[in-house]
């Protein structure tokens, strides 16, 4: 293909993005737009199955039978997530072995939340209060995202997580209305978890590298900042309603502009845990690897019996 | 408690589902492949859910503040009554399929007769877990097949396990006395009845998947009278953590 | 090198009386396990009555390059729908 032909493809595959018109696996794409959404839907997935390691922590120590099923069904809709996200990315000719192998060489990144330990169980409170309200904030717009299957698994998604902010809210309510001890590990958990999670909506928009272009392809529909603002506005008032209080001694209503002003979050400490120094990126890791590694013979065996069986089978219909 | 035996006789049959399902817990988020990892977790939210049915009948039988998870949560070590199978660590992924395929194919029979209970709760529960069970069955005979006659490696393995939790087998046919009062009163199940079937179904089983039937006749017991393997106490301290650490609280 | 698990397409009827609809897709050894990963992935929530599993390289696809030649021609043939043809208001049931 001549460049002008290239050219002219992708001026029309850009308008039919502007149109609202979906993208499907088969049809033209530019290069960039499929390298951009393998690397966006990858990290998305990985985030997801890292995220099971945290929160997988607890499940075995759960207080209740009750809060045990929901955690393992919280945990276990993650694996869910991650795997109807990799199936997503796959349709973009990548596999999903080469996806894993590049998670597990660091190649590619995940969410950096996930690289902070959970000591207490009211983390498990905050992760799903917290860090599961910041994800669907950046989620829901990704329904109408232009890729097919990355809209549709988004969907999907958004549907199945919307019982896992309530579970996190419910643990910290309890706690909030619970002893004195309970209700000092409800807001030690806030405390730990606040800044991370604003974090989690990613850099400054002043510093952020893919905005503009993802705003086109529908992959991004606010910004970093917006997010983060949306993030502090409603969640400030669920922090009240149970009688908690948001670790930030900035925090205040500013009734001009509708929202909260905030303090300053500490970009180092993100760009360290971003670069692999954060306090649990070596064991989130080493987790991730070793299941795989230990797997290996397992998915072996199970497609020496498959092809055995095709054997078996085709020797009979002689 | 007037129903004491019957009391005892619940917690026989959900402790060896509530322990299995927090050994199979531990490895959300560590299985050989997300679809494997999905499908593990399920069983155990299945065996999860038929414990809370019988704790929380045994609540209402023993009365007071007991409920289930005072039941689950607060007893020693030796008012445990799991069999020793269940508690069996996840050596590697051929250790917990092989403990759940001797435990799925004991638990569909026992379930089967459990099901003609006199007892309208312990039925209705059977009659619910009974569909839960053949799944699981399913899953575990499919994977032992898998393993047993995939690899040089995952065949090794699988015998392994096999040959090691084989001498738990046996423990899971004896009776204890409150089990026997229940017998009688048509109320339990006796497991004497289909031990036959059991070792049937499973060698059956075995032989499908190439693998050899275990001769040894030494067999370990004790789980039931709550006298475990070194391994309970571990799992106890995780499991009760909190209700110990904080005792008396709502979660 | 090695062989991986292969990728399956996931077909579920929500309920009797309803099409199979593509759910998605995910890995496994053999048709077996691509049922039994089916019903642990994509019904966990109570999602259907039946499942249909098909290996991804079965599946034969239209090339979206071909789309004017096989779908265009479609779009002028009004005649194949109702509104083309008049009939007096009046007329019920029709």
């Amino acid at each position: 293909m001549s460049e002008d032909q290239i050219k002219n493809l992708e001026a029309q595959f850009e308008a039919r993005i502007a149109r609202d018109e979906k993208i499907e696996p088969k049809d033209w794409m530019p290069e960039k737009y499929r390298q951009t959404h393998i690397r966006q839907i990858s990290q998305h997935a990985h985030s997801e199955i890292v995220g099971m390691l945290p929160e997988g922590n607890w499940i075995t120590r759960a207080p209740s039978l009750r809060r045990k099923v929901a955690l393992l069904a919280k945990v276990q809709d993650e694996a869910g997530h991650g795997l109807y996200l990799y199936s997503a990315c796959e349709t973009l000719g990548i596999s999903r072995d080469e996806l894993f192998d590049q998670l597990h060489t660091g190649k590619a990144k995940y969410s950096s939340i996930f690289n902070y330990p959970t000591i207490t169980w009211a983390d498990m409170g905050a992760i799903g209060w917290l860090v599961d309200g910041a994800a669907i904030i950046n989620q829901v717009p990704l329904c109408n995202t232009s890729y097919g299957p990355y809209a549709r698994a988004m969907i999907r998604v958004c549907k199945e997580e919307s019982f896992h902010q309530r579970q996190g809210y419910e643990i910290m309510m309890t706690l909030a209305n619970g002893t004195p001890e309970q209700k000092e590990m409800a807001q030690d958990a806030l405390n730990r978890w606040w800044w991370p999670s604003l974090m989690m909506l990613g850099p400054l928009d002043s510093e952020s590298v893919h905005t503009e272009q993802s705003m086109k392809w529908k992959l991004k529909r606010k910004t970093n900042d917006e997010l983060r603002q949306q993030f502090i506005d409603q969640t400030v008032p669920q922090a009240d309603a149970i009688g908690l209080t948001i670790p930030d001694p900035d925090l205040k209503w500013n009734e001009e502009k509708g929202s909260y002003d905030f303090g300053e979050i500490d970009w180092d400490e993100f760009w360290q845990v971003v670069k692999g120094h954060g306090p649990c990126n070596k064991e989130r890791m080493n987790a991730r690897v070793s299941a795989w590694e230990n797997g290996e013979w397992v998915r072996d065996a199970a497609i020496a019996y498959a092809e055995k069986q095709q054997e078996y089978k085709s020797k009979q219909a002689v | 408690m007037k129903n004491t035996d019957l009391y005892n006789y619940i917690l026989g049959i959900a402790d060896n589902t509530l322990i299995l399902g927090q050994r199979l817990g531990e490895l959300c988020g560590h299985g050989p492949s997300l679809e494997t990892d999905i499908a593990c977790t399920n069983i155990s939210l299945d065996l999860f859910g038929q414990t809370r049915s019988y704790f929380q009948y045994a609540a209402k039988l023993k009365g007071g503040d007991s409920t289930e998870d005072s039941i689950a949560f607060l007893r020693t070590e030796r008012q445990y009554v799991n069999v020793l199978l269940v508690e069996q660590p996840n050596k590697d992924f051929a250790f917990t399929i092989a403990r759940q395929f001797l435990f799925d194919v004991f638990h569909h029979l026992f379930l089967e007769q459990l099901q003609q209970s006199k007892d309208v709760n312990l039925s209705a529960i059977a009659n619910k877990a009974i569909k839960e069970v053949s799944y699981h069955q399913r899953f575990s005979s499919d994977w032992v097949k898998r393993l047993g006659d995939g690899t040089a490696e995952s065949k090794e393995r699988m015998q392994d396990a096999i040959n090691d939790l084989w001498r738990y087998t046996d423990e899971l046919f004896h009776t204890t006395d409150s089990d026997l009062v229940m017998i009688k009163e048509g109320i339990g199940v006796d497991v004497k009845k289909f031990k036959d079937s059991y070792y049937q179904r499973v060698n059956e089983i075995l032989e499908e998947a190439k693998l050899e039937i275990p001769e040894s006749k030494y067999f370990q017991k004790g789980g039931k009278k709550g006298i475990h393997t070194e391994h309970m106490g571990y799992i106890l301290s995780d499991m009760q953590y909190m209700q110990r650490t904080y005792p008396n609280m709502t979660w | 090198m090695k062989k991986k698990w292969p990728l399956w397409e996931v077909f579920v009827r929500s309920k009797n009386g309803l099409e199979h609809r593509h759910f998605g897709s995910l890995h496994a050894a053999d048709a077996e396990m691509a049922l039994e990963n089916a019903r642990d992935v994509y019904t966990r929530r109570n999602e259907g009555v039946s499942i249909w599993v098909v290996e991804s390289k079965h599946i034969t696809a239209s090339n979206p390059e071909h789309n004017g030649e096989l779908f265009e021609p479609a779009q002028d043939k009004v005649y194949r729908h109702p509104t083309f043809y008049n009939v007096p208001d009046d007329v019920k049931h029709m």
